[in-house]
């Protein structure tokens, strides 16, 4: 699975994107931002509040019961601030 | 039908001569153009730097044209949304919309700009003179665009 991070998210985790192997329980977008917290402290820290953590997943917004699996493409970003 | 998603700067009058060129049966243009200001949140800015998310953004902003092209009549619409390094004063967005009448331009140009500010995968990062800080997303910009969801 790829995992993309964009803004003050990728700064605080140091890296733009990864490729992951989340546990087989890992099933949807609240459970796999779960997991990534435990990656390090720097994930913990930029994934404290998930209020303030946007997600798309295959390039669509979408909530944190959405399923995620093994080809997505994951993207983790704050509030937009376009225009 | 054109989105565009670029470094370069843009010419506003060139775009809309050649969307409205050799089409008679326009009888509107609404324009929006944003720049980059020298000040936010009382603290100067020098510079802006706008990070996208290449792919999604493009898809998101032919989505959005596609659900302006249901709502209103249009007869086309422009979308030019600048990345990189900007400076105040700079050219950052523009949104033209072309109709037979004035009210499909005018609500589908603003609709579009609500959009934009909060669903289009652009986040903005200011200099100041205390140093780099992130845009936050404004509540106001959520409201103005639910009341296109009614």
């Amino acid at each position: 699975m790829k995992v993309l991070y964009f803004a003050w998210l990728r700064t605080k985790i140091g890296t733009a994107q990864e490729v992951v192997e989340p546990p087989a329980d890992v099933a949807d977008v609240a459970g796999l931002v779960a997991w990534l917290k435990t990656r390090s402290p720097k994930h913990a820290d930029a994934l404290a509040n998930a209020d303030v953590v946007k997600v798309a997943v295959n390039q669509e917004h979408v909530p944190y019961d959405h399923p995620v699996g093994a080809h997505d493409e994951v993207a983790l970003f704050p509030p937009v601030t376009g225009g | 039908m054109a989105v565009r998603v670029q470094a370069e700067d843009f010419d506003m009058g060139a775009e809309v001569a050649a969307l409205t060129a050799g089409r008679p049966s326009i009888g509107g243009v609404a324009s929006f153009l944003g720049l980059v200001r020298d000040v936010a949140g009382g603290m100067p800015v020098t510079a802006m730097t706008l990070e996208h998310y290449p792919g999604m953004t493009e898809r998101q902003l032919d989505a959005i044209e596609a659900e302006a092209r249901a709502r209103w009549p249009l007869d086309d619409v422009l979308i030019i949304h600048r990345y990189g390094r900007l400076e105040p004063g700079d050219r950052i967005v523009l949104v033209v919309t072309a109709s037979a009448h004035r009210e499909a331009a005018f609500e589908s140009c603003h609709f579009l700009m609500d959009w934009l500010k909060t669903k289009a995968p652009f986040w903005k990062l200011e200099d100041t003179p205390d140093g780099e800080r992130w845009v936050a997303a404004k509540v106001s910009d959520d409201k103005a665009a639910e009341r296109w969801s009614a």
